[in-house]
């Protein structure tokens, strides 16, 4: 084109563009100075001041587990919090007969320790993998997880928003492996292939009463290479690392004690004059806070006392950015998704 | 920022439960150990580090650097600003502090020429314009589809520092103007400047003053937050001090025997941390040590959200529908993305259009052109026929006489041959007939005469020879 219609169309098209908005003259982008500070200010109160906020408002955490039934799922929630939070003391039955497909089911309770107030909403999934015919079933699960990403991304988008946004976000998954001490099953692997990029999954090996030391080391080597080679990674994943401390910190739990081989109990004995949580049998009690029987502690330390907020923040940051970003990049836009919450449906119709 | 983002997603606890078949309250019968999950926030707080904002306005000269510094016990700029600004500007520097394990961006936002100018009307404007870009920022950045929130350096002003001048009267107006405008965008602390040039009893007189004119005129200044109990009763003490009347020094003076910040004049010494000379270790408790969360979450949580909330409805979106059905954003979003896709569609096509007509005329150009050129090609190529036959001619010619040449040569060449013949027989009869034959003599003449005839003949071959010889290299 000409140097004349080029100048002309860049006329026409300036018509057509409104003008920008005139920016403030103001530096933008300010030079970062250090400085060295003389005597004392009193910055590192904010410390403080942020930790007496966030006992105020209180935590929440959602933990989901997943898992055959009978794998004692029920059992460990209730140890990991040390209370009946699972659905059998919430009214289930035990004797109902097993759902013909995979539920939801959430329940929140309201836990104080500490001055620290959580809520705690523990989401159960009876009927998955109890099926003659399997296929699919992380479907429902799927779909809740994505519900709950969809609830927050609603209320986040809205003009007038809530001050504090409700979060229901699944911040982990805790699936359990059935204790066969040869392998993973094809269930398991799918299940964890399609969730490990949603939710944060931590695999834990069920029942590990039945194995002895050498089998469950063994099994624990296999199912790690097994989940290496299938290219699933479970939390704490290895590309969200953010420094060396955290990498050389998070190997070692990566390479060695995951999955937690564990074992649930919420009734007390008596051992050498105190009182444990564990389970009688004729050839001795097995203590389920002692590291030499079980890895129930490193479970709980995990997922409790060091990453608790840990799981939030990745769950917040990275699934659901991800979820956001694909849902505003579909077409362009949203087109409004009915939420069809599944919780609290009656298993018997 | 996701540290309050966190806290903040948590719902007040004994209120949205109704959505859960049961949100009952447990004991729990041993130590589960989720109380460090306060610890583990602030942790990781800790690891990102914070941010402050702070912005400073006031006259030229009322002793906005002076104090910051003071504040943070270091000096942070030099340059002194003068009296002869044409308009207000803004001038931003970040600074990184470091105290123990506490890593603070600190953003110092200076106002420059702030009530020099002889006309203040728009004097608040670029202020105003400023706190909304930061907002605008943090919009765009909380719009976009692939966001980085907890990484983003929040410029978001937190607190804003009103200096008032010490007149011992009450606001000026330009102060009003000021405040109204910005007291729905931010945190405003108004602190009296230079407070050593009042008296303490005319300080008291002013302070009230100053409180009953804000109030009188409806301007939300900050207050410090009471419902936390172990906070409560010293905040609401301070609500009772402000405007916190401030001294600034960097200087150090001996009191006494210990070293203090201090303004030395010749009537005595004013000591800036000293709570009955000024209010400044007032204000630094409350900026910095007690309320600093508090700020920037009243900045994130209403002053942001209402800018949000506007910028929003100014471009459309709603959150109920004509009907008052509730309309998602998204629906929305959609309408909007269709109408602009629409417009852009339109754009194109006219500017297919514009192209191919400018195509078309061009190519007329090139045609026209080309048939010129065309036609050049044409009559050169005609000349140049022309010339190839004229030579062609003159080849002919030259060929015609050549032809006529070796005719000639030939045909003096079979004479030259026979005279040759017979000059030897003329020898011979020489020698052994020279008596009998009387002949001999008219023959021998004969022959001369021949040979010169030969001598011209050669000299016309050679020539034609030659010009042979240059016509074939002109052929050639």
């Amino acid at each position: 084109m000409s140097k004349a219609s080029k100048a002309e169309t860049d006329a026409a098209m300036s018509d057509l563009v409104p003008e920008p908005r005139q920016k403030p003259v103001v530096p933008m982008k300010p030079v970062s100075i250090n400085s060295n500070l003389l005597g004392y200010i009193g910055i590192d109160t904010i410390i403080e001041q942020m930790r007496k906020k966030t006992m105020k408002t209180g935590f929440d955490f959602n933990i989901m587990v997943v898992g055959q039934s009978g794998l004692g799922k029920s059992t460990l929630v209730n140890t990991l919090f040390k209370s009946q939070v699972s659905r059998k003391s919430s009214g289930w039955n035990r004797e109902e007969k097993i759902p013909k497909t995979v539920e939801i089911k959430a329940i929140g309770h309201v836990i104080e320790e500490g001055g620290v107030k959580m809520k705690l909403t523990v989401i159960d999934t009876p009927g998955f993998g109890d099926q003659i015919n399997n296929e699919n079933c992380w479907e429902p699960i799927e779909k809740y997880i994505n519900e709950q990403y969809e609830k927050f991304l609603k209320e986040e988008v809205n003009i007038a928003r809530k001050k504090r946004i409700p979060d229901t976000r699944v911040h982990c998954c805790l699936y359990f492996i059935s204790p066969t001490g040869h392998s993973l099953r094809p269930l398991d692997l799918e299940f964890m292939k399609h969730l490990s990029k949603v939710v944060n999954i931590i695999p834990v090996i069920a029942k590990a009463d039945t194995m002895t030391l050498e089998e469950k080391i063994e099994f624990k080597q296999r199912v790690r290479k097994e989940l290496e080679v299938n290219g699933i990674e479970f939390y704490p994943q290895k590309e969200f690392d953010e420094d060396l401390e955290d990498k050389t910190e998070n190997d070692k739990i990566r390479q060695e004690s995951m999955p937690f081989a564990v074992v649930g109990s919420d009734k007390e004995y008596q051992v050498n004059g105190k009182r444990v949580l564990g389970r009688k049998t004729p050839w001795g009690i097995i203590e389920v806070e002692n590291l030499n029987h079980c890895e129930f502690a490193l479970l709980r330390d995990f997922v409790i006392r060091t990453h608790l907020q840990d799981l939030k923040e990745v769950t917040h940051n990275i699934h659901y950015e991800t979820y956001r970003a694909k849902r505003l990049n579909d077409n362009g836009g949203l087109p409004p998704m009915t939420v069809e919450t599944e919780e609290n449906h009656e298993s018997n119709p | 920022w996701l540290p309050t983002t966190a806290c903040l997603s948590v719902i007040g606890l004994f209120r949205d439960c109704r959505k859960d078949e049961s949100c009952r309250s447990l004991s729990l019968t041993g130590h589960v150990g989720f109380d460090s999950s306060p610890d583990q926030l602030v942790n990781k707080s800790i690891n990102q580090g914070f941010c402050f904002n702070i912005l400073c306005i006031g006259e030229t000269g009322i002793g906005k650097s002076t104090l910051i510094d003071t504040l943070f016990n270091t000096h942070f700029d030099d340059r002194v600003a003068n009296h002869f600004q044409p308009n207000v500007r803004l001038k931003a520097q970040t600074y990184d502090l470091h105290e123990s394990n506490v890593r603070l961006k600190l953003t110092i936002v200076n106002t420059v020429g702030f009530g020099d100018q002889i006309n203040k009307e728009d004097s608040y404007q670029p202020i105003v314009d400023y706190i909304d870009a930061q907002f605008e920022a943090y919009l765009q950045e909380e719009l976009k589809i692939k966001r980085s929130l907890y990484s983003y350096h929040d410029t978001r002003i937190h607190v804003c520092l009103y200096f008032i001048s010490p007149t011992g009267h009450s606001l000026k107006t330009l102060d009003l103007l000021t405040m109204k405008n910005l007291d729905s965008k931010v945190n405003i602390i108004p602190v009296i400047g230079k407070a050593d040039t009042i008296s303490k009893t005319e300080l008291q007189k002013f302070k009230i003053k100053l409180m009953s004119e804000l109030v009188s005129n409806g301007v939300q200044i900050y207050q410090f937050p009471t419902d936390d109990e172990t906070i409560s009763k010293i905040n609401a003490t301070m609500n009772g001090h402000l405007p916190f009347a401030v001294v600034g020094s960097l200087e150090e003076v001996k009191v006494g025997n210990k070293m203090v910040k201090a303004r030395q004049y010749p009537w005595g010494i004013v000591q800036v941390e000293n709570e009955h000379h000024c209010d400044f270790v007032k204000l630094r408790e409350m900026l910095i040590c007690t309320n600093m969360e508090d700020l920037r979450e009243q900045t994130h949580t209403r002053h942001y959200e209402l800018y949000r909330r506007c910028k929003l409805e100014e471009m459309g979106f709603r959150d109920t529908g004509p009907e008052n059905k509730p309309v998602s954003v998204q629906e929305t979003y959609e309408a909007k993305r269709h109408e602009f896709f629409g417009e852009l569609q339109r754009k194109e096509e006219e500017m297919r259009q514009t192209f191919v007509q400018r195509v078309k005329e061009k190519e007329a150009i090139l045609k026209e052109a080309e048939r010129d050129l065309q036609a050049k090609f044409e009559h050169l190529k005609r000349l140049h026929q022309e010339e190839r036959m004229k030579l062609e001619e003159k080849r002919k010619l030259l060929e015609d006489e050549m032809i006529v040449f070796s005719k000639r040569k030939a045909a003096t060449e079979l004479l030259q041959a026979q005279a040759f013949a017979s000059t030897p027989t003329v020898s011979l009869k020489k020698d052994k007939d020279r008596k009998k034959d009387p002949g001999f003599r008219l023959e021998i003449l004969c022959f001369d005469v021949k040979n010169q005839e030969t001598d011209q003949e050669q000299r016309e071959r050679e020539k034609l020879e030659r010009e042979r010889f240059t016509h074939r290299e002109f052929q050639k």
